[in-house]
């Protein structure tokens, strides 16, 4: 090799390794290895020598050119992998910083405990029905066996308007209008808000029920029970929970119980009032009392939303504070 | 009704303890509310007071010395009754009372003292008491007073259901832990007085009246000023009743044992003839408890010459009450019918025991009964001579308990479990009902204080009750199987729920009836339907909207320093209506505060009417409504420039827009807020998505910017652009609205980008121009819009 190309050689080799980034890189290449780059010019030179001499001059010119190209080649890759750690340096984050995020809202408890118990009892194929807030006495009272001096009236205390029309007092009026347009058998249940003027600790003048209704040729009293007590271990998730029925009174059923709860050591809680529906009541709605027996039941909502959520004070449903609704969500 | 369990006793004792006996009444139909054990008193026993002297430095201080059965102690004493000889509560040094208090030894004001004397109330034995108590003159010196007051004993308070009156009285209840637990009453009622006097007073008794039914008697000669025997002055306290006077004191007690109210009438104060008849309107009336009313006509009373003494069955009046001085008195013991009675005790503010029992019905059967009961009572606590019995009664009125048919197959049938015939009779045979066998069942015979009941189902409910539910066996119905609807229809009310909840909105839930005065300033046109009985000023109305509703729970939580809030409530608005009010089935929402939850990465804005109006976008996208639109509209709760109607197929559904500042004003909220409202019944479609064959051609954009007047409504422009316009336009986004310094005043720039694309082909670039041109050419035509360059 010709002193020149070793030269030439040891000067690439040191441009190549100053270069700092790709573009001083390229303007290496040029220099060298460009059209009229000094190898190339070196490559051009081997016509002035003689045949003897050429072969061996163009092997080592060409070996540097490859030389020089390879080296050029690794410091590019170098380069570029440099530029890349540099980027991903710039474009660090804190991972730790919240993300961004849509607030999510939520259901009432109420909605979210009236929805609960009517999923269950649609697995048993009843079906959601409503009915009016305002009713007339006919369908809150007299058409549930309530006469019209009913000392269980005295128990539901009312609101009225001063037509004579009345805010229902519970679910069971839709029970009514339900039987009344339709042919059993039945099966419904029917969620929704009832009112009495009464306020304090406990009571608050508006509320929320669930009604039932099961109506066939073959319903019995055991049925009741023990439909009740699958929905009550079901809705507080088979826990230590402990249930009992006991006798007690509603017009609109014969024989009628109420259901209480217990949850581990804790006192007997009233959950539901329910009872096979009175003759008089199917007498009301025209559905044939030797045909057809049945159920029905009633839910105080707020009360097991209490149970279940551990709320203390009825009052607070009602209140609406955010920062207490979320706690359902 | 409470009742002292050593009472109850008395009259029925199973071989139960007090918590069976406590489990039994409830699963009865008795429920228990509270079970109360009277106070210990450690350390208080029967002490006689020996000796009494003045206090050396204090007028009001007594020195006495006190027998304690072992020796005599000194104790100083503040009461004024005081006396030598006299027994009394002592509670010995190391004694501990209900209050907490310990007796120790003390010096009061210099003088030694080894106890106290005790007043009723610092026993727990009284709510208040004038003085020491003083014990009977028998009473044992020395005794535990726990002891010598029967105090070991426990109340029971139970809950009676409507159609239970019989068991407002110990008699009563007995009866069904006798049937219970298969054992017989004790207790017998004593032989009727015999006659020593022959002073009667005539009664007269209306037709027509709450009375059918009037027994009564005159016993002349009697001392009302003795002392009630602490025994009954001790069950009548342990029936929350308070001792009055004797007689007064009887006439409850034989109420609380026998269930009939009676009454006792001083006849030197009576006029003549006891009368019962119907009041006259606005007759007046003072009763016992001092109070003047004005009767309606509807009202039975008990009158004599001058006037109306009494309401019937349920509150004496003044004028003619016993008192110490009474000599003579008239016992009555009356039946009256619940259905006059009922309302009255209500109507009057006068809730009695009385009028309690006689609304829920007292035993047709009991009157003279307990009017002998009383008398023998009167007699031996208060001497005097008995007249003979009146009675006037009207039989044909008096509820009757006709035989009726239990059929053996109906118990099985509506209970559930076959019980043996023999179980059966007997059950019922232990609650007083006989039965005659008959082919398919039985004739069944009620007693009369068993007047509630009356029909099959009746009996068939006691077989069940004093079989014991808890005995009954749970059983599954064999239900055929059904489907039920799925809930998934975006017509349903929780699809629109749910959609709100994932752009942020929290459910309430608030009460149906609102403040009057703010529904009226939200709709001053609107009538509203106002309660006949409201529970307070600010809940007088049912809501003709959810719009007050959301409004003060937006104030509430302002007011909690929760200042931003997406909520929502679906329920019934009210409207009056002369056939029946109409309740329509609303959704509602309110927005206020900032836009975004505060955050390093989010941008700080505060809500407006386009974050809402965005939502009910997708609310509605969701339901598939088309043909929805938002017309600028006024609407007097709203702010006249940001509010609209919302329609969909040209019917008004609902109104969107930001509250009136003139209501945030007078509404006194911190911050305004953007609500909507809308039927719930526009939601209701039955829209199944049909799938739509996705074009697979290439889409183009071209993007337009026009010069407009600024009161040209987007809507406007939007229409006038997809009138003409080829199918193969498929979309016009808004991407850009200016207005200011850049262009004239009066004028704003809208950029519109326009998607083309065709289903079948990839459209020609002249294609493109020419449409692009011509929405160009109608938008200049229409609006006099330019092209921006």
């Amino acid at each position: 090799m010709s002193l020149d190309l070793s030269n030439l050689l040891s000067e690439a080799a040191t441009e190549i390794a100053a270069a700092s980034d790709l573009r001083a890189l390229d303007a290496v290449r040029v220099k060298y290895l460009g059209k009229k780059g000094l190898v190339t010019d070196q490559l051009k030179s081997l016509g002035q020598l003689s045949n003897e001499e050429r072969p061996a001059a163009g092997k080592a010119i060409n070996r540097a050119k490859r030389e020089i190209a390879d080296a050029i080649e690794q410091r590019s890759s170098a380069l570029e992998a440099e530029a890349i750690n540099a980027q991903l340096a710039v474009e660090k984050i804190d991972v730790t910083l919240p993300g961004r995020q849509l607030t999510q809202g939520g259901l009432h408890p109420v909605t979210l405990t009236m929805r609960r118990i009517t999923t269950l009892f649609s697995q048993l194929g009843f079906d959601v029905q409503e009915g009016p807030e305002i009713e007339d006495d006919y369908h809150n009272f007299e058409a549930l066996n309530f006469t019209p001096h009913h000392p269980a009236r005295a128990m539901h205390d009312t609101f009225f308007f001063d037509s004579g029309l009345l805010l229902r007092t519970h679910t069971s009026s839709v029970q009514i209008r339900y039987m009344e347009n339709n042919a059993p058998p039945y099966r419904i249940v029917a969620p929704g808000r009832v009112y009495r003027c009464d306020s304090d600790m406990t009571h608050t003048p508006m509320f929320h029920q669930v009604e039932g209704l099961l109506v066939d040729t073959d319903i019995t009293f055991t049925d009741l029970m023990g439909h009740l007590q699958g929905f009550l271990e079901q809705f507080f998730d088979n826990s230590d929970v402990q249930i009992r029925f006991r006798p007690s009174y509603f017009p609109f059923t014969e024989p009628s119980t109420e259901a209480d709860i217990r949850i581990g050591d804790g006192d007997w809680l009233e959950v539901l009032g329910a009872g096979m529906v009175h003759p008089n009541v199917f007498k009301a709605v025209g559905v044939d009392n030797e045909r057809y027996t049945g159920y029905a039941f009633g839910l105080g909502i707020e009360r097991l939303a209490m149970l279940r959520y551990g709320v203390k004070d009825l009052r607070q449903f009602f209140e609406n504070d955010l920062r207490f609704l979320r706690q359902f969500n | 009704m409470k009742f002292s369990e050593k009472w109850l006793r008395e009259w029925v004792n199973p071989d139960i303890d007090s918590d069976v006996l406590v489990q039994q009444l409830t699963m009865l139909g008795l429920e228990v509310d509270s079970v109360e054990q009277p106070p210990a008193l450690p350390g208080v026993i029967v002490g006689q007071v020996v000796a009494v002297d003045a206090h050396p430095d204090a007028n009001k201080l007594r020195v006495c010395q006190v027998d304690d059965g072992e020796s005599h102690v000194q104790v100083v004493c503040g009461a004024s009754n005081v006396s030598v000889g006299m027994k009394t509560a002592f509670a010995t040094v190391g004694a501990k009372l209900p209050s907490g208090m310990k007796i120790k030894k003390a010096r009061l004001r210099g003088v030694e003292s080894l106890g106290m004397l005790c007043a009723a109330d610092e026993l727990a034995l009284a709510e208040q008491s004038d003085g020491i108590m003083a014990l009977p003159a028998d009473a044992h010196v020395g005794m535990a007073l726990v002891e010598y007051l029967s105090l070991d004993d426990t109340l029971i308070d139970i809950d009676i259901t409507p159609n239970r009156g019989d068991c407002f009285c110990l008699r009563g209840i007995a009866r069904d832990i006798g049937a219970r637990n298969e054992v017989a009453l004790l207790k017998m009622l004593p032989t009727p007085v015999s006659i020593s006097s022959r002073a009667s007073h005539a009664v007269s008794v209306a037709a027509d009246t709450a009375c059918v039914n009037y027994v009564g008697r005159v016993i002349e000669g009697i001392d009302n000023a003795v002392e009630t025997p602490l025994w009954m002055v001790e069950r009548l306290r342990r029936s929350g009743v308070r001792a009055i006077s004797p007689v007064v004191d009887i006439t409850n007690y034989v109420m609380l044992e026998l269930g009939q109210p009676m009454h006792a009438f001083d006849l030197a104060k009576v006029s003549g003839c006891i009368a019962v008849r119907q009041a006259t309107q606005d007759e007046a009336l003072t009763l016992l408890d001092g109070r003047e009313i004005k009767l309606d006509s509807d009202t039975t009373v008990i009158a004599d010459d001058r006037g109306a003494i009494g309401i019937a069955g349920i509150m004496g009046g003044d004028s003619t009450g016993c008192d110490a001085e009474s000599q003579t008195i008239f016992l009555e013991s009356a039946l009256f019918l619940p259905e006059h009675i009922a309302g009255k005790s209500r109507r009057y503010a006068t809730h009695t025991e009385s009028g309690h029992r006689f609304e829920r019905g007292v035993d047709p059967g009991l009157q003279r009964d307990a009017l002998e009961y009383a008398s023998n009572l009167v007699l031996d606590i208060c001497g005097g001579q008995a007249g003979e019995v009146t009675c006037v009664d009207d039989p044909a009125r008096q509820p009757l308990a006709e035989p009726f048919l239990l059929r053996r197959a109906r118990i099985e049938r509506v209970l559930g479990i076959s019980l043996d015939d023999d179980a059966v009779v007997a059950l019922l045979q232990r609650l007083g009902v006989s039965l005659q066998a008959v082919a398919d069942g039985w004739v069944a015979q009620v007693p009369s204080y068993r007047y509630d009941l009356r029909i099959e189902a009746d009996l068939i409910e006691e077989i069940a009750r004093v079989y014991g539910y808890d005995n009954l066996p749970l059983t599954f119905a064999h239900l055929s199987p059904e489907f039920c609807a799925v809930n998934d229809l975006p017509s349903d009310l929780s699809v629109a729920r749910s959609c709100l909840i994932e752009r942020g909105y929290q459910e309430v839930v608030t009460y149906s009836f609102v403040d009057a005065t703010v529904q009226q300033q939200l709709f001053p046109d609107a009538e509203s339907l106002p309660l006949a009985n409201p529970i307070s000023s600010d809940l007088s109305v049912v809501r003709t909207s959810l719009l007050p509703g959301l409004l003060m729970t937006l104030k509430k939580n302002l007011n909690r320093q929760l200042t931003d809030l997406r909520i929502f409530e679906s329920g019934l608005a009210f409207t009056p209506d002369p056939t029946f009010p109409v309740q329509r089935a609303q959704l509602a929402g309110l927005i206020s505060g900032s836009a975004y939850a505060e955050s390093w990465t989010n941008p700080d804005r505060q809500v407006d009417f386009f974050d809402l109006k965005g939502d009910l976008e997708v609310l509605f996208a969701r339901a598939h409504l088309n043909e929805l639109q938002f017309v600028a509209d006024q609407h007097c709760a709203l702010h006249p420039g940001q509010s609209a109607r919302i329609e969909h197929q040209g019917e008004s559904i609902g109104w969107i827009g930001a509250l009136h500042p003139n209501l945030q004003k007078s509404l006194d909220l911190s911050q305004t807020a953007i609500v909507f409202e809308i039927n719930q019944s526009a939601l209701e479609s039955e829209h199944i998505p049909q799938f739509e064959e996705i074009s697979r051609f290439p889409a183009v954009r071209r993007d337009i910017a026009i010069l407009v007047d600024d009161d040209i409504s987007m809507d406007a422009i939007q229409d006038s652009v997809m009138q003409d316009a080829p199918e193969y336009l498929k979309k016009v986004v808004v991407f850009d609205v200016y207005r200011g310094d850049k262009i004239a005043k009066g004028l704003k720039s809208v950029a519109l980008g326009l998607i083309l694309q065709d289903n079948s082909r990839t459209l020609e670039e002249s294609e493109v121009e020419n449409t692009v041109a011509g929405i160009i050419n109608v938008l200049e035509d229409i609006f006099n819009a330019t092209l921006r360059m």
